[in-house]
Order: structure tokens, then C-alpha cells, then sequence
């Protein structure tokens, strides 16, 4: 652990002292911060209700619900194919923190924890870590690949889509003509 | 729909392309009246601009007529409008305070990773300035989708030319917010490096704001003489030693305030411009910054440096020491557009400000790559060039 100073995990030189610093015992992690200019409670009350957040995640293709606390998340893959799982929440503390984490026997083992904190003069800062175990097997390997596709940047982009979508009600898009925004999704 | 299109440097075309959509619930569609080429669109077409890419639809100061809105626009059908450069979004913390070229959410996601790693955090989206800026397509064309159309545009009353609005969406706001950077004062001495569209509209705007005099610095005689137009003591840096002319006309003391409207093109064949143009062609930096450099070096102690003249990476040879030692403050940014609109249609209104004198050319839009080359080649006749979809092509004379 870094002791030196007050800096984010996340931040620090060493990976070894990031992936110490995670709780569960993934061997990747990744985190990123947005500072949002909405109530956290709102924030919180959109994230939630995780079907929502299909059309914020850029690789999730549906969140379905699957009982009071579980939600199927499927994925693209290629060829046509999806990879699926099914999530459970661990942690809700409303206007506050929503964990969450894959049930047993999902072929990519991933969590995620995303946390409001409200600062007076300047919205919400959301924080979001996800961390996710490289599997074993052909679908997980290519469950790896997605999730390691620079992991850090795609958080980042995510949280960004979130932020345009709950401070301006849509997700910016240059895209000029509707064929090209449906070929590509995120801009 | 026609459109001016970048295929690589000095290579623009117009091309047939796919017509804008409504695509977000606040969109607009506009139909083009009338639309510039920007001083800065030559630096697009001197490929100085990164992350273009082939078939890009250029283009940043435009206004029409509103044909298509989506169910959240504000505007409606029929409405003229003269539409902003900078995308802003209007909800974010900068719009709010009314820095709406800082807009965190009008660059798509994936757009904002590129200016994150150059400048440590994204910008805003912009039109036609590609894809660093969002990869908006730009308003040399004939319609034109126009995101959170509730925010950015602003309606023209009927009966005002387009040649007297059209400025509002770029150079005009830029000049004016290039003076009031400077924080003029009643009495202020001000020198401005470069006599382009932005440089004569921030001297201008700093008389309006209260300058006793304003220097203005440039070597092309039709833009010296337009400068003395409106009331500026010109200063030909092919003639003249500049740094010993602005102390003389100041009596040792410097300007109060400078304003360096020239940016990353600066011409002059001056030793660390002879090196910033090795740099350059051998990617090892992109700016020029001779004028910028200069600026700080006349300035007077505790004066103000302000920097309207678009750059886009590193420079050399920044002379803190003059910055720090001298205690100077300086202010700069994207223009924010939106700020000024209602006050500047006012002024305009009222006659305060005078647009068209510095058009030079009106062409057809289907001539936008004649344009492109007069501008470029021929500065000291091609002052500004409005370009207009509706006209039929014909044939450019290039000066001798």
C-alpha cells in the first residue's frame, strides 16, 4: 500500500500496490472518475436501475433483469454471437454505492463498485472500479481480450457517455446521417 | 447535398455527400445562406491540424434557415439563425458559467481521448475542425445538423443581411473576446500582432472597450490600411523594427496591453521563426511563434498578454523569464461564442460595429476550393472570403 501519500490507489507507480488495494481478489482492476453536474441521488436511481445502463456501456448489448437482485448482462461477440452472465448486487446503499459482482459460474469472473459523492458547487463525483479475472477457454479468453482492450480507457469513455446522458439528456454523437450513428454506436 | 470536402493538403474538393439527419432529440437541420473560410481553415488546408481524415466536410462560421428540428430543439422552422463554432451542451459546469468553449460533453467520448492525452483534458466539440474536435461535419455545405440547437444558435431578425450577422459565428465574438482579455482600460495603449479578420475586430472592439490608441502590427498593406480604418497607428514589420517602435510610440513604457491574433502561421523570416519552421517540417514541434514571443518582450511591466490566435501544440523558447520577471498576466481560449452573441447583434444593430467591410470575395460555394487557394496564396487581397450555396459556379481569377 502506498504510505507516502494521499493519492488514489488507482494512481500509484506500482500496479502490484493498485491490485493489492482490491478487495476481491481479481487480477485486474481498472478505475475511473467523472465529476457529474446532477443530484447524486438521481445519478444514483439511473445506475440502479441496470438495464439502463445498456445504452451507456459501449460493449454491453442488453441488462435484463433476473430476479430482485440479479440482472443478465450480454455482450457482443464476433460471428454474430453474445456472451452472457448474470450479476448480483452486494452492496446498495441508495443515493450512495451500488456493488455488484458475477454470479457463480460466469465464464469471466468481474465485478464492479460505482460510488456518488456530492460535493456542494460542483455535482457529483462518480467514481466507478471494475475488476475482472482473465479466464480460461475460448469464450473467455475472447471475454479477456474485450475487457482488456484498454480497460481504463473504456471505463473512461463509459462514464463519459453517462455524464452527457444525464447532464444533457442525449449521448453526443458527429455521426451525420442516422446509417452512420447505427454503425457507430458511440460517436 | 454538396459540400467542401479535405482530402489532404492543399487538396480540398466539392463533393456530393449524404444529406445530415436528425439524430438527438435536440438537433436542428439548417439549410446554408452564407458561410466563411476561416484564417484558421488554412490551417486545416496546411494539413498543421492533426486527426483529419479524407472527406471531412470543413467549415466553422455559417448561418441559414432552420428546416428540420428534433422534438427537444427550441427553434423552429423557417428561423434564420448564425450558428456558433464551439458545440456546447449548456448544462455542463463550464456552460454554466458561461465557458462554453471548455463544454465537457459536446465532444463524443471516444473523440475527447485525443485532446485528454495532448492538453490533459478534453475540449469541447467544434464544427468542421476535425476529429480532436469531435469530427462534426462543417458548414461549407449545404445543410448542416446542428447538435443542442436550444443552446448555440441565435435568431436573426428579419431584414439584416447575412453579411452583416455571419461574423457573429467566429471571428467577430473572437476579436471582441480577444480585446476583453486584454482588460482594457480607459486610456490604454494596446498593440495587436496581425491584421487578419481577428485582429481587426479585436482593434475595433478595444477602442469600443476604451483604448486611447491601438498599435497595429502586420506587413500586408490592405490589411495595414484597414486597421488605420478604424483609428490604429500601423506598424509594417517589413519596414520597421517592431520591439523599437512600440517603445518609442510609448515612450519607453511598453503597451499596456498586447493581443497577438496571429498564431501558429506566423509569417517573418526571423531567427526563432527559421527554427520553429525546421521543427515543424521535421516533427519536431508545431507552432511558430515569433509574434507571440514578440508580444511578451514589449509589453510593459505588469501589462496583460492576450492570446486570441489559435495554436495547437508546443513551442519553444517561451520567454518565462520576460513573463515572470516582467509580472505579466495572460488570458486566452476557444472563443466563448455564446457568451457574446446577444450583446454583439446588438452592436450590430446599433451600427457600433461594422461587419462587412473585410469581405473581399463572395463565391459559390461549388468554387470553395478557388477560394481556399486565393485565400492561402493571396492574403493581401483575399482579406475574407463568404462563400454561398445557392450561386452558380464560375470561373476564379488568381491574381497575377
Amino acid at each position: 500500500m502506498a504510505e507516502t501519500d494521499d493519492a488514489p490507489l488507482t494512481a500509484a507507480r506500482s500496479s502490484s500496490t493498485q491490485q493489492e488495494a482490491i478487495e476481491a481478489d481479481h487480477g485486474a482492476v481498472t478505475a475511473a472518475v467523472v465529476t457529474i453536474n446532477k443530484p447524486a441521488q438521481d445519478l444514483y436511481a439511473f445506475w440502479r436501475d441496470f438495464p439502463n445502463l445498456a445504452g451507456v456501456l459501449e460493449n454491453v448489448e442488453s441488462i435484463v433483469p433476473a430476479g430482485p437482485q440479479q440482472t443478465t448482462w450480454t455482450v457482443k461477440a464476433p460471428g454474430g454471437r453474445t456472451v452472457s452472465w448474470v450479476a448480483e448486487v452486494t452492496e446498495d446503499e441508495p443515493g450512495r454505492v451500488i456493488g455488484w459482482k458475477s454470479a457463480e459460474g460466469a465464464d469471466v469472473r468481474n465485478s464492479g463498485r460505482v460510488e456518488f459523492n456530492e460535493v456542494p458547487g460542483r455535482g457529483t463525483v462518480v467514481r466507478a472500479v471494475i475488476g475482472y479475472d482473465p479466464p480460461g477457454g475460448a469464450i473467455g479468453q475472447f471475454v479477456a481480450k474485450l475487457f482488456q482492450r484498454e480497460p481504463a480507457i473504456q471505463a473512461r469513455r463509459d462514464l463519459r457517455r453517462f455524464k452527457q446522458l444525464m447532464e444533457t439528456g442525449e449521448i453526443a454523437t458527429s455521426s451525420r446521417t442516422l446509417a452512420h450513428h447505427a454503425e457507430h454506436k458511440a460517436g | 447535398m454538396r459540400a467542401l470536402t479535405w482530402h489532404g493538403k492543399h487538396d480540398v474538393r466539392v463533393d456530393t455527400v449524404d444529406d445530415p439527419e436528425i439524430i438527438n432529440p435536440r438537433d436542428a437541420i439548417i439549410k446554408v445562406t452564407s458561410t466563411a473560410i476561416c484564417g484558421s481553415d488554412l490551417h486545416l488546408y496546411d494539413a498543421y491540424i492533426p486527426t483529419l481524415q479524407k472527406g471531412d466536410v470543413l467549415g466553422h462560421e455559417f448561418m441559414g434557415e432552420v428546416v428540420e428540428v428534433g422534438p427537444k430543439s427550441t427553434l423552429k422552422k423557417g428561423q434564420r439563425v448564425v450558428v456558433p463554432f464551439t458545440i456546447s451542451c449548456g448544462s455542463c459546469y463550464f456552460c454554466e458559467r458561461h465557458q462554453y468553449s471548455c463544454c465537457d460533453n459536446s465532444n463524443p467520448a471516444d473523440n475527447q481521448d485525443i485532446s485528454d492525452q495532448l492538453y490533459g483534458h478534453p475540449m469541447a466539440g467544434l464544427f468542421g475542425y476535425s476529429h480532436m474536435t469531435g469530427g462534426y461535419s462543417g458548414g461549407q455545405a449545404e445543410y448542416v445538423r446542428i447538435p443542442f440547437s436550444d443552446v448555440g444558435p441565435i435568431v436573426i431578425p428579419d431584414g439584416v443581411d447575412d453579411d452583416k450577422v455571419l461574423f457573429l459565428s467566429d471571428i467577430l465574438p473572437t476579436g471582441w473576446m480577444g480585446a476583453e482579455n486584454a482588460e482594457i482600460k480607459g486610456g490604454d495603449i494596446v498593440a495587436v500582432w496581425g491584421c487578419g479578420p481577428v485582429g481587426l475586430f479585436a482593434i475595433q472592439s478595444a477602442f469600443l472597450m476604451g483604448a486611447a490608441r491601438v498599435i497595429a502590427i502586420d506587413h500586408f498593406p490592405k490589411r495595414l490600411e484597414l486597421a488605420k480604418r478604424f483609428g490604429a497607428e500601423t506598424l509594417n514589420f517589413n519596414d520597421t523594427r517592431v520591439y523599437e517602435a512600440l517603445q518609442e510610440l510609448t515612450g519607453g513604457l511598453g503597451p499596456d496591453a498586447v493581443i497577438d491574433s496571429v498564431g501558429l502561421e506566423a509569417h517573418g523570416l526571423f531567427v526563432d521563426n527559421v527554427w520553429d519552421q525546421i521543427k515543424v517540417t521535421t516533427f519536431m514541434g508545431t507552432d511558430r511563434a515569433h509574434a507571440f514571443r514578440q508580444a511578451i518582450m514589449t509589453v510593459r511591466k505588469g501589462g496583460r498578454v492576450s492570446v486570441p490566435a489559435v495554436y495547437g501544440g508546443f513551442i519553444d523558447k517561451f520567454p518565462i523569464g520576460a513573463f515572470m520577471e516582467k509580472g505579466l498576466t495572460m488570458k486566452t481560449g476557444q472563443t466563448h461564442v455564446q457568451h457574446y452573441l446577444p450583446g454583439l447583434l446588438q452592436a450590430i444593430m446599433e451600427d457600433k460595429i461594422d461587419t462587412t467591410f473585410m469581405i473581399s470575395h463572395r463565391l459559390p460555394l461549388e468554387n470553395a476550393p478557388d477560394g481556399y487557394k486565393l485565400f492561402h496564396d493571396h492574403q493581401d487581397v483575399a482579406t475574407k472570403i463568404v462563400l454561398k450555396p445557392d450561386l452558380a459556379k464560375t470561373t476564379v481569377e488568381m491574381p497575377a
